[in-house]
């Protein structure tokens, strides 16, 4: 792609990472609930916005419908259902903040080391980029790769025969349907043994 | 970028020069034109729908409607309508929690809008084509309720809280059935890519995904019914229900931030009949056999990247075709809207998770075991229509013969300029 279209992805990139780390320190910065929630999704909204640009469409759209759409609107939800005050606030002492700020800048050394530490791939050039994802098509290879084929790799290039992710998807699906099962149980109305029901409880 | 520029971008190549046009700037003209465009068919459909539903209200109690602005037919009420919108006096209340309550106007508006991006309006007329666009689409919608609750909640009162709970409670459970709905048609097509999705329905109304099998013609009745609630209108429009909560979440709303919504609302309600056209009713396709095949002839005789003005005009009338379902639907809405009382709340829920909810997951089920049964038991895998797959070899085929006939010609040019 030509100068002027880098600097145009440039840009973008610079407003909505700037959006996404500003507004996480927001969430940590505001004190009532809902609006972190707001913070968050802006935070959330300009990940899959990145993810856009990285012309990953599938796990961009799967960040919005799975965090901003489920997530934040179950939690903004709960909130509502049980704050007692009008605007539920979360205020912290002196010791939560000093332990807190320490335990997130012990975290992004830990982050910004390991990402120091490894070494990265160079990104697919040639035959083997175009038929794995052409830009910004990426569910294909997804899919197949979930299916357990790998079309991306380039077995000329020593790669070995891949499964792909056919496993781990089996087994996370098995997981959500377990779970499934799980909440349809605890959220079933319960009758006790010895409950008194009108009618039964003279027999 | 996933800008699908192509026919803007090569039209422009010629105007702006060779050596702008080395540095890329004809893509990144093409890109406002795209967000332009896409801007203001955002803002002048609520425009035009609101005036609609102004009109059918009327007609349908035995009214006139507007009849002033604008002369026949008032057809500048909503402009007359946002005139009055903009200068009325922008009020937050004390109670509230001013910078969400200001802020989640905005919220509604970039959901809905963002869903224009990537909805399509004709062959290739789309500001962003995506491989998974229905899955972003339908991510993209849901962020709009977000914007609602947080309205409700910030506006401190309790009709609007009360607004904000329902709409949660109403969406929440919702957007089940209408992904799984949206998806029937996805099985029959293979593809989650809106225009690939709308260019397999080419050729003849039997070839409508509607009537693909008898699961995707009842998936498009329960789809317009979830996709109507999805859009809070009525029998659905529990979050606003302004004869039992004053107005619900928008109560304390005023002015321009109060039209925001229903800026949304419309163009939301625009965004999912659309994808209700393309996914079931043909998209841009006229449903005429021989006049799809000559609008799909004029739309390749451009060369690929290049720009022809019959190409160009063939995509005009597609888009006005996609318009006009697309709009058919909003009239359906809104005809719903004026006919049928509005349902309780608990209704609503058991409408969604007793009824709904299962008829789409046994649409889904049905679906899949649809093509096998049909093709066990006859030779074909779809009843109505010529299988997806024979359809496109013979297009490939057709292509491939062009392409060698234009070869063998170039060869010949070729050899006699040799000789």
């Amino acid at each position: 792609m030509s100068d002027s279209v880098l600097a145009g992805e440039n840009v973008l990139f610079t407003v909505f990472a700037l959006a996404t780390c500003l507004s996480a320190v927001a969430v940590v910065i505001a004190q009532t609930v809902v609006r972190m929630a707001f913070w968050l999704v802006i935070s959330l909204g300009s990940t899959a916005a990145l993810f856009f640009l990285a012309d990953a469409d599938f796990i961009g759209a799967a960040q919005l419908i799975i965090y901003v759409g489920g997530t934040l609107i179950l939690l903004v939800f709960g909130v509502m259902l049980t704050a007692s005050g009008p605007y539920l606030k979360l205020e912290s002492s002196p010791g939560e903040i000093i332990l807190g700020g320490f335990l997130g800048l012990l975290f992004m050394f830990a982050v910004f080391s390991s990402l120091q530490g490894v070494e990265w791939p160079a990104p697919l050039t040639g035959d083997s980029a175009v038929i794995g994802a052409p830009e910004g098509n990426t569910l294909r290879p997804l899919g197949l790769a979930l299916l357990g084929t790998r079309p991306d790799l380039d077995l000329r290039d020593g790669d070995t025969l891949s499964t792909g992710y056919l496993l781990p998807f089996e087994i996370v699906s098995v997981h959500l349907l377990v779970v499934l099962i799980g909440a349809a149980y605890l959220a079933r109305a319960k009758r006790r043994a010895n409950a008194a029901v009108p009618g039964t409880a003279d027999s | 970028m996933m800008l699908a520029a192509q026919s803007i971008a090569g039209f422009l190549e010629g105007i702006i020069g060779e050596s702008l046009a080395e540095q890329g700037v004809q893509y990144v003209l093409a890109a406002m034109i795209h967000a332009v465009l896409l801007v203001h068919a955002f803002a002048l459909s609520p425009a035009v729908f609101i005036w609609l539903e102004r009109k059918v209200s009327g007609r349908i109690q035995d009214r006139l409607g507007p009849t002033r602005v604008g002369g026949l037919f008032g057809w500048l009420q909503s402009l007359a309508d946002g005139i009055k919108l903009v200068q009325k006096e922008d009020l937050c209340p004390p109670a509230a929690d001013s910078m969400l309550f200001r802020s989640a106007p905005y919220v509604v508006c970039i959901a809905s809008f963002a869903a224009f991006a990537v909805l399509p309006f004709s062959s290739g007329w789309v500001a962003v084509t995506a491989d998974c666009g229905l899955f972003i689409i339908l991510a993209v919608l849901s962020l709009e309720v977000f914007g609602i609750i947080m309205a409700g909640y910030s506006s401190g009162s309790k009709w609007s809280l009360f607004g904000g709970m329902r709409e949660a409670a109403q969406m929440v459970s919702y957007e089940i059935p209408l992904a799984i709905c949206a998806l029937v048609p996805v099985i029959a097509a293979g593809s989650l890519n809106l225009g690939e999705i709308g260019g397999m329905q080419r050729g003849g109304m039997q070839n409508w995904f509607i009537f693909h099998d008898p699961f995707t013609f009842i998936a498009f009745f329960v789809y317009f019914v979830v996709a109507t609630a999805s859009c809070k209108r009525a029998p659905f429009d529990l979050a606003e229900a302004e004869s039992e909560l004053v107005g619900g979440f928008h109560t304390e709303y005023s002015g321009i931030r109060w039209s925001f919504f229903f800026m949304g609302e419309y163009a939301s309600m625009f965004a999912v009949c659309g994808i209700a056209s393309i996914l079931f009713l043909g998209g841009w396709n006229t449903g005429i056999a021989p006049l799809d095949d000559a609008l799909y002839a004029a739309r390749n005789s451009a060369a690929p990247g290049g720009f022809a003005i019959s190409g160009y005009l063939a995509n005009v009338i597609g888009a006005f075709i996609f318009v006009l379902k697309g709009s058919a639907g909003v009239f359906v809405q809104i005809w719903l809207r004026w006919t049928l009382p509005r349902l309780r709340i608990d209704q609503v829920m058991t409408t969604c998770l007793k009824y709904l909810i299962p008829i789409s997951c046994f649409l889904f089920l049905g679906a899949t075991l649809w093509p096998l049964l049909l093709a066990s038991s006859t030779d074909r895998s779809s009843w109505t229509s010529e299988p997806l797959g024979t359809r496109f070899a013979a297009e490939v085929q057709e292509s491939t013969e062009q392409l060698s006939t234009a070869n063998q010609r170039q060869a010949l040019a070729v050899g006699e300029d040799v000789q």
